[in-house]
């Protein structure tokens, strides 16, 4: 917006790079779609597009608490193992007669656990959130594998499989959770007090700290957040397996959560960017994997073209910020 | 006299609008230490800068160095900058050929570069070798390094923009001993010093520098510290601001009081009283420490040593964030940098600081609240901008400046600290500044301004702090009917005049 602002009187000058920061990759979104569908004739079906939202749904829980640390200049690499350690906690404790329903709190703080762990280093420390993360990705590895003594959690009763599997009039409970998400996240961004000092931190450190914000609060708070959303994404992982693999499970779940948000458009500087375009982010590398599939593209040539259109989207990402250049 | 080693006739510079320097001609003879004085922003370094190639002048001039037309770069001048330019991760052998090695694929000799450079380091009378690496030495040591350097290049010329800042007393005297051995050794230099003392230690003859014009040159027989310092300042009075407030004289217990307050570095017992409704004036040149003063008082540093008093208690703040709510704001000079959030709009920018007092429950914003202050910011400070929800990024420099300022004002401070406050900002912006401080100390708000432009801080403050290497040099007030003296205030900054014992 802020190359626009310049003449803000005057919006019949946007120009494409404006129409480009205001729909972000919406259009593109929706090009692939009927690409697909015009390819292979059955991808706008209410049943596919019901599989797509439900193979989504995991990636956007992800990528929703990504979207809170990269808007702080940060990176969460270990959402991928928390989200194993987490599906791990959910099955064993869904085995306990009785109380196996809270499996799925039990995820959800065990990630929280994990994503604090990362926040205090990161805001206490002050260590770099790369490397943080990075550790943690392979500690918590290590973690799941542990728990399960390196081998594959059953549970054919899941007292919570219906979060899984279930739906509530014909829409999967997994997409409804994601939405969920979603919305809770736009409103924490854009309505509270934590939400404009995150944009700020992101934008400013030095200059939120002058203003009195509370930067290591905010820094715990994105790192609890991601590491919570992946908590709850193994909840949803192991309701809908009935399983969970300490060793296979999640893995390079981190790397679809970032290309999401960075084609959502948020900056990987930070400070710039919003819950709707990760949205449409992880929307998209969901429609790449299921059109790539019913158009026939082999599981190798998916890997190809993802990967291209993620840099694609980073091009386009330092072209909208060239545009927004300041004097 | 013999042929000048150096000519500049007619340079001029141009940055966009803004004329760095107009029309300046300057020579130096060998073997001669021609030191060049003037304000921060007389253009001293601008002219250096195109001297070494930096910069390319505006057509018309000419520099003449050796007898030759120069063009950019080339061998014979060696400028030594005020930051330094070493590799720390290599030896001092290795710095000082730096992009001399010879053939970039060839192998870099280090025995042969140390027998080169062990010689040059012997002259200058050094207490380390050749093979040290540089992250060892001192700040004094490294400067040393930078000197080597030159003399390996066999400059005829060296320029040394402030070269004593970093040193200490001793390292100090070793850099004269070895200034005058130069000289000996026909070596001419140009020398950028602020510091009075120095200039009459070692300058051969002085030229002034004041607003991108030059001003004039004295030989060594007729330096006086008061003609230098009427160089440096003279200027027309119609550029002086009148302030509409008048500050009644100091009475009362001081609003904010700081004793001996020192960050074991760059701030060095600095002490003073504000009171309320007034204005204080801190000047002093770059460098000096009025803005790490400023941040200590602040909190955004942590102090080594001294107190402060806040309407008669002790301040007790760690952080920015415990002085903001006791009633403490700072204005930063760097707004794009350590102020605004460009990315974000008007409205989150002016009301950030107060965004957590207006929220509801579980901080949801009070948004009514938040548009209520963002409109009332853009009508009372004057903020060009069609509406509050554009990004403060797209702003003018003085469009910027009010919103940083209105962001302060919302935590309704009791003393406000600004740091160069009219920084980049427009003539029109400028007034409206003024007229803001102008409201803020009739109703009681002390206001400590700090600022390089003396006509400003003459025009704008009631009375004026002078700081000087860390330290507070002394109080310059208005005499009975005439302003604040701005000579007073060079004189005191340069050194001209020593330290005053105690200050108010």
């Amino acid at each position: 917006m802020s190359e626009t602002a310049t003449k803000a009187s005057d919006p019949g000058a946007l120009g494409l790079r404006g129409m480009m920061q205001i729909l972000g990759m919406l259009p593109v979104l929706i090009l692939l779609a009927i690409a697909f569908h015009l390819m292979s004739g059955k991808f706008l079906s209410v049943n596919n597009l019901s599989i797509v939202m439900q193979q989504a749904s995991i990636n956007i829980v992800l990528a929703a608490g990504m979207t809170f640390v990269i808007l702080t200049g940060g990176i969460d690499l270990s959402v991928g193992s928390v989200l194993a350690a987490s599906a791990m906690i959910a099955v064993i404790v869904s085995l306990v007669p009785g109380i196996g329903w809270l499996g799925v709190p039990a995820a959800m703080l065990a990630g929280l656990v994990c994503g604090l762990a990362n926040g205090a280093l990161i805001a206490a420390l002050r260590l770099p959130p790369f490397i943080v993360t990075l550790g943690s990705l392979t500690a918590v590895r290590g973690v799941a594998r542990l728990l399960g003594a390196d081998t594959t959690v059953f549970n054919p009763d899941l007292p919570f499989d219906v979060i899984g599997n279930g739906t509530l009039f014909g829409i999967p409970w997994l997409a409804i959770i994601a939405v969920v998400v979603i919305l809770g996240s736009w409103f924490l961004l854009r309505r509270t007090v934590l939400g404009t000092w995150i944009y700020a931190v992101g934008g400013n450190p030095e200059a939120a700290r002058l203003t009195g914000i509370k930067v290591p609060l905010v820094l715990l708070f994105v790192y609890g957040a991601s590491g919570f959303l992946a908590g709850l994404g193994g909840a949803m992982s192991a309701a809908r397996l009935y399983a969970a693999n300490g060793l296979q499970l999640g893995q390079a779940y981190e790397l679809d959560a970032i290309a999401a948000v960075i084609l959502g458009g948020t900056s990987f500087v930070g400070g710039v960017g919003s819950i709707w375009g990760t949205l449409v982010g992880a929307l998209i590398i969901a429609v790449l994997s299921n059109g790539l599939i019913l158009v026939g593209v082999s599981d190798i040539w998916q890997y190809i073209v993802k990967g291209l259109v993620i840099i694609a989207a980073v091009a386009l990402d330092r072209y909208r910020l060239k545009g927004g250049a300041r004097t | 006299m013999t042929a000048p080693i150096l000519q500049m006739r007619s340079i001029s510079k141009t940055f966009g609008a803004v004329r760095a320097l107009r029309d300046v001609s300057f020579d130096v003879q060998p073997g001669e230490l021609h030191a060049l004085m003037g304000e921060n922003g007389a253009g001293k370094s601008t002219l250096m800068k195109i001297l070494s190639g930096a910069y390319v002048a505006d057509p018309g001039g000419e520099i003449l160095f050796a007898g030759q037309p120069r063009h950019g770069r080339g061998d014979g001048i060696a400028v030594i900058y005020q930051e330094l330019s070493l590799a720390p991760n290599l030896t001092v052998a290795e710095n000082m050929f730096l992009g001399r090695e010879g053939q970039a694929m060839s192998l870099v000799r280090r025995g042969m570069l140390a027998d080169r450079a062990q010689p040059v380091l012997d002259r200058l009378g050094v207490g380390f070798s050749a093979q040290t690496p540089v992250w060892r030495l001192s700040l004094g040591e490294r400067q040393m390094v930078e000197i080597a350097r030159a003399l390996t290049s066999d400059a005829k010329l060296i320029v040394m923009d402030e070269p004593t800042t970093a040193l200490s007393t001793r390292e100090t005297e070793r850099l004269f001993d070895v200034i005058a051995n130069l000289k000996a050794h026909g070596i001419a230099i140009i020398y950028i010093s602020h510091r009075m003392e120095e200039v009459y230690a070692l300058a051969d003859r002085v030229s002034v520098l004041r607003d991108g014009i030059y001003i004039g040159t004295l030989d060594r027989a007729e330096l006086s510290a008061a003609r230098l310092v009427s160089m440096m300042v003279g200027r027309d009075l119609g550029s002086f601001y009148r302030k509409e407030h008048q500050a009644k004289p100091p009475s009362g217990a001081p609003l904010l009081e700081v004793a001996n307050l020192s960050d074991g570095k760059r701030v060095k017992g600095c002490s003073l009283s504000l009171y309320a409704g007034e204005v204080l004036g801190i000047a002093g040149l770059v460098g000096s420490g009025r803005t790490e003063l400023a941040r200590l008082i602040f909190r955004a540093d942590q102090p080594a040593g001294g107190t402060v008093m806040l309407g008669g208690r002790p301040f007790g703040a760690h952080n920015p964030r415990e002085a903001l709510a006791a009633g403490l704001a700072y204005l930063t000079e760097d707004r794009a940098g350590l102020g605004l959030f460009l990315d974000m709009t008007i409205s989150d920018n002016v009301n950030v600081g107060v965004i957590q007092r207006d929220a509801g429950a579980a901080g949801v914003l009070d948004r009514r609240k938040a548009a209520e202050r963002a409109g009332s910011a853009i009508r009372n400070l004057g903020i060009k901008a069609p509406s509050a929800r554009i990004n403060a990024g797209s702003l003018s420099g003085g469009n910027q400046q009010k919103v940083l300022l209105a962001r302060l004002l919302e935590t309704q401070p009791k003393v406000v600290i600004l740091d160069e406050p009219t920084r980049g900002v427009d003539v029109g912006a400028k007034s409206e500044i003024y007229k803001l401080i102008d409201t803020l100390v009739g109703k009681g708000v002390g206001v400590i301004m700090i600022s390089s432009e003396l006509p400003e801080i003459i025009g704008v403050a009631d009375r004026v702090l002078v700081m000087r290497e860390g330290r507070i040099a002394g109080e310059v007030r208005p005499e009975a009917g005439q302003p604040i003296s701005q000579e007073a205030i060079m004189a005191l900054s340069t050194g001209a005049v020593p330290m005053q014992e105690k200050t108010a």
